[in-house]
C-alpha cells in the first residue's frame, strides 16, 4: 500500500528530474525516512485495516448495523452482540464497523476538495502576485475569520445535513490553510533560475505552475492534507456528536455519543460510549502519526540512522 | 509604529467587509422571509399593510445591493435584527451570553499557553529525554482526542465516579453563590478546552525552543561561563516566545469553536449552547448574529496578535 502510493506520486515528480537514478534515490530515501518513524509505520498499518474494515463492513460487522430488535434494548456485551446494543436493539460493533466507512470517506472527500481549491488558488495567488494576490489573500482571510466549526454548524443547518453535504461544506470551507501555504511556496519558487530558465524557454504560465512549480510543493501539501484529514474526520466526529451531522440512521462515530450525554448512558453503559469514542480517537491518532512520518520523510535535514 | 498599526488597521476593513458580505449572503439563502428577523416585533400584528410598510422602511424592496447598505448600517448601530423564536433583540440575546463563553475560553487561552509552553521549553531543553519522549507522545494524543470524548471521560471519571466536581452548569443551582462554585463548575469545561489548545503549542513552543538553544548567542553564553538555567531561562526562553505569540492568537477561533461542543456538554449558558438552540430551532437571524460576532471578535484577536508581535520583535519591519 504505502510503496504503490509512492510509486505513483514518483513517476509524477520524475518528470522534471534530469536523471531517473537521482529522483530513484531521493524516493526511496523518502520511503526510508518514513519507515524509520515507527509511529508513523503503526499509524499506517492501523489505517489500512480500517480501510478493508470499512469496504468489507458486512463481512466484518457479522450484524445488521439498521435491524432493530426490541426484545434486547441496551443489552451489555455478551456472545451474541459483542458490544452489546443501543437504545434501539441495534447491535453496536455492526454499528461502529459500519461507520468507519462514514469517517473515513468524509475525511477523503472534503480533504480532496479543499485541497484542489487551496492549490488552484494559492498558485495563482503566488505565481501572478500584484492585485490578484491581494484579492486572493483578503478572501481568504476573511474565510479564515469564520471559527470553522462554527460557520460549518450554520451553513450545514441551512443546506440540511446529509452525508455529501457535510462533505461539500467541509471542503468549500476549509482551503484556506492549504491556499496559504502554496501561495508561500510558490512565491518563493518563483524567483528561481529553473523557472526563470523555463520561462525563457518559452513554457506557458500553465505550464510552469503545473510542471515546474506544483511539483516542488507536493510534499508540503501531502503533509498539510494529511493532517486535514485527521481533523476532517473530527470535525465530521463533532457535528454527527451535536446531532447536526450524517442523519440517521446511518452510523457514524460521534452520532454514537450521542446518547452518552445522558447521565444515566454515561454512568452505566460505558459499552454505547467508551467503543465509538476509541475509534474516533485511534484513527485520528494514526492519522496524525502518518502525517508527522511524511513530514520528516519530506524534509531532507531529517538524518538517517 | 503607528504608522504600522494604522495600515494594520486598513488592511482589516475590506476582511470586515467581507465578512459582512458573506453573512448577508447566508442569510440571503437562509429558508423563510427574511423579512420576519429583522421586523421589531413588538410593533404589533403583522396586518399586510403593516409589513409592506415596514419593507419600505427597512428598505427590503429595494435591490440586494442596496438592501446589503441599509442592513449594514443597522448592523453597525448593533443592531443585529429580532429572533424569530423569542423575538428579542439579537444583539441582547448575544449579549447575555458573551461573558460565560469568554470567562470559559480566555481561561483555557491561558491554561493552554502556560501549559503548553512550558511543557515544550521542557522538552526542549531535555531534547531525545524520555520526558520529550513521553510530552510529544501525549500531545499528539490530546490533538487526536475529540473533545466530546475527552469530556465524557472526564465527567465519567472526575464528577460520576470521584464525585469531586460537579457534571454540568455553571453554578449549583439553590445554593448561595460564591466564587469556589464558579471555579468548581469551570474546572472540567475549561480543561478540556485547555488540554486541546495546549496539545500544538507544545510542538511550536518545542521546536522554537529547539531553534534558538542552537543559535550562537546561547552558545556564547554558555561558552563565556553562564550557568545552564540562565543561559536557558535569560538568553534563550524570550526569543523562543516571540514566533509563539502568533500561534497564541491563532488558538482563538479554534477554542471558539471548541467551546460549541464544550458549552453543549456542560449546559454551559454561553454563545456555543444559544449556536445550537438556533441551528435546532431554525432561528436564522441568531445564528448569522453568532457568526458574525465570532467572525469580528477573530479578527480582533488577529490584530491584536499582530501588533502585540511587532511590538515584541524588533526585526518586524514597520514601513
Amino acid at each position: 500500500m504505502r510503496n504503490q502510493s509512492v510509486d505513483s506520486e514518483s513517476k509524477q515528480l520524475n518528470k522534471p528530474k534530469a536523471t531517473d537514478i537521482s529522483s530513484d534515490s531521493i524516493w526511496r530515501r523518502m520511503v526510508s525516512r518514513f519507515v524509520q518513524y515507527r509511529p508513523a509505520v503503526f499509524g499506517l498499518v492501523i489505517i489500512v485495516v480500517l480501510i478493508l474494515i470499512a469496504v468489507f463492513a458486512p463481512v466484518v460487522a457479522v450484524q445488521d448495523p439498521y435491524y432493530q430488535d426490541y426484545s434486547a434494548l441496551k443489552q451489555p456485551p455478551s456472545s451474541e452482540h459483542i458490544l452489546g446494543t443501543d437504545a434501539l436493539g441495534r447491535d453496536v460493533w455492526a454499528r461502529l464497523v459500519y461507520a468507519t466507512r462514514v469517517s473515513i470517506s468524509v475525511g477523503l472527500v472534503a480533504v480532496a476538495i479543499y485541497t484542489v481549491i487551496g492549490t488552484t488558488l494559492g498558485a495563482i495567488a503566488g505565481y501572478y502576485g500584484g492585485a490578484v494576490d491581494a484579492v486572493i489573500m483578503r478572501i481568504t482571510d476573511v474565510v479564515m475569520t469564520f471559527p470553522a466549526l462554527i460557520i460549518i454548524i450554520t451553513v450545514v443547518a441551512l443546506v440540511g445535513s446529509s452525508l455529501y453535504n457535510i462533505m461539500a461544506v467541509m471542503g468549500l470551507l476549509s482551503w484556506p490553510g492549504i491556499c496559504r501555504l502554496v501561495r508561500g511556496q510558490i512565491l518563493s519558487l518563483r524567483e528561481k533560475e529553473f523557472v526563470i530558465a523555463a520561462k525563457a524557454l518559452g513554457a506557458s504560465d500553465a505550464d510552469i505552475i503545473f510542471t515546474h512549480l506544483l511539483p516542488n510543493v507536493l510534499g508540503p501539501i501531502t503533509v498539510a492534507a494529511t493532517f486535514g484529514i485527521a481533523s476532517a474526520i473530527l470535525t465530521e466526529a463533532s457535528l454527527s456528536f451535536l446531532g447536526l451531522g450524517v442523519p440517521p440512521p446511518q452510523p457514524s462515530w460521534g452520532q454514537m455519543l450521542t446518547d452518552a450525554q445522558k447521565l444515566t448512558v454515561l454512568a452505566e453503559m460505558p459499552w454505547l460510549w467508551v467503543p465509538p469514542g476509541l475509534m474516533v480517537s485511534l484513527t485520528v491518532l494514526c492519522v496524525n502519526f502518518v502525517g508527522d512520518g511524511l513530514r520528516d520523510a519530506f524534509d531532507p535535514r531529517t538524518v538517517l540512522s | 509604529m503607528g504608522k504600522y498599526i494604522v495600515r494594520r488597521l486598513l488592511i482589516s476593513i475590506p476582511v470586515l467587509f467581507g465578512i459582512t458580505i458573506i453573512v448577508f449572503g447566508l442569510l440571503q439563502i437562509a429558508p423563510g422571509d427574511p423579512v420576519s428577523g429583522m421586523i421589531d416585533p413588538t410593533i404589533g400584528n403583522f396586518d399586510a399593510d403593516m409589513i409592506e410598510t415596514e419593507r419600505e422602511k427597512l428598505g427590503l424592496n429595494e435591490p440586494l445591493p442596496v438592501q446589503y447598505f441599509f442592513w449594514l448600517s443597522r448592523v453597525l448601530r448593533g443592531d443585529l435584527g429580532y429572533s424569530l423564536i423569542t423575538q428579542k433583540p439579537v444583539a441582547d440575546m448575544i449579549g447575555i451570553r458573551l461573558w460565560p463563553t469568554l470567562k470559559i475560553t480566555l481561561s483555557a487561552l491561558i491554561l493552554s499557553t502556560v501549559v503548553g509552553i512550558t511543557v515544550g521549553i521542557i522538552s526542549a531543553v531535555y531534547q531525545y529525554s524520555l520526558v520529550d519522549y513521553i510530552s510529544t507522545f501525549l500531545s499528539f494524543v490530546a490533538v487526536s482526542l475529540p473533545g466530546f470524548f475527552l469530556a465524557l471521560a472526564l465527567i465519567y471519571l472526575f464528577a460520576l465516579r470521584l464525585d469531586w466536581l460537579p457534571t454540568s452548569g455553571m453554578v449549583t443551582l439553590g445554593q448561595e453563590p460564591s466564587l469556589w462554585d464558579e471555579i468548581q463548575h469551570m474546572i472540567l469545561p475549561v480543561s478540556i478546552l485547555g488540554i486541546g489548545s495546549a496539545a500544538p503549542l507544545v510542538r511550536y513552543a518545542r521546536s522554537s525552543m529547539l531553534e534558538i538553544l542552537s543559535q550562537d548567542f546561547v552558545v556564547l553564553a554558555r561558552a563565556k561561563g553562564v550557568r545552564e538555567w540562565v543561559a536557558v531561562l535569560r538568553h534563550a526562553f524570550p526569543n523562543a516566545l516571540i514566533p509563539l505569540i502568533t500561534v497564541i492568537g491563532l488558538r482563538l477561533p479554534v477554542l471558539f469553536a471548541g467551546s460549541v461542543i464544550v458549552e453543549q456538554i456542560f449546559h454551559w449558558q454561553g454563545l456555543g449552547t444559544l449556536n445550537i438552540w438556533a441551528v435546532l430551532n431554525q432561528d436564522y437571524s441568531v445564528l448569522m448574529g453568532l457568526n458574525l460576532i465570532s467572525a469580528i471578535l477573530v479578527l480582533s484577536a488577529n490584530l491584536l496578535t499582530d501588533i502585540a508581535y511587532a511590538v515584541v520583535d524588533p526585526r518586524i519591519q514597520l514601513d
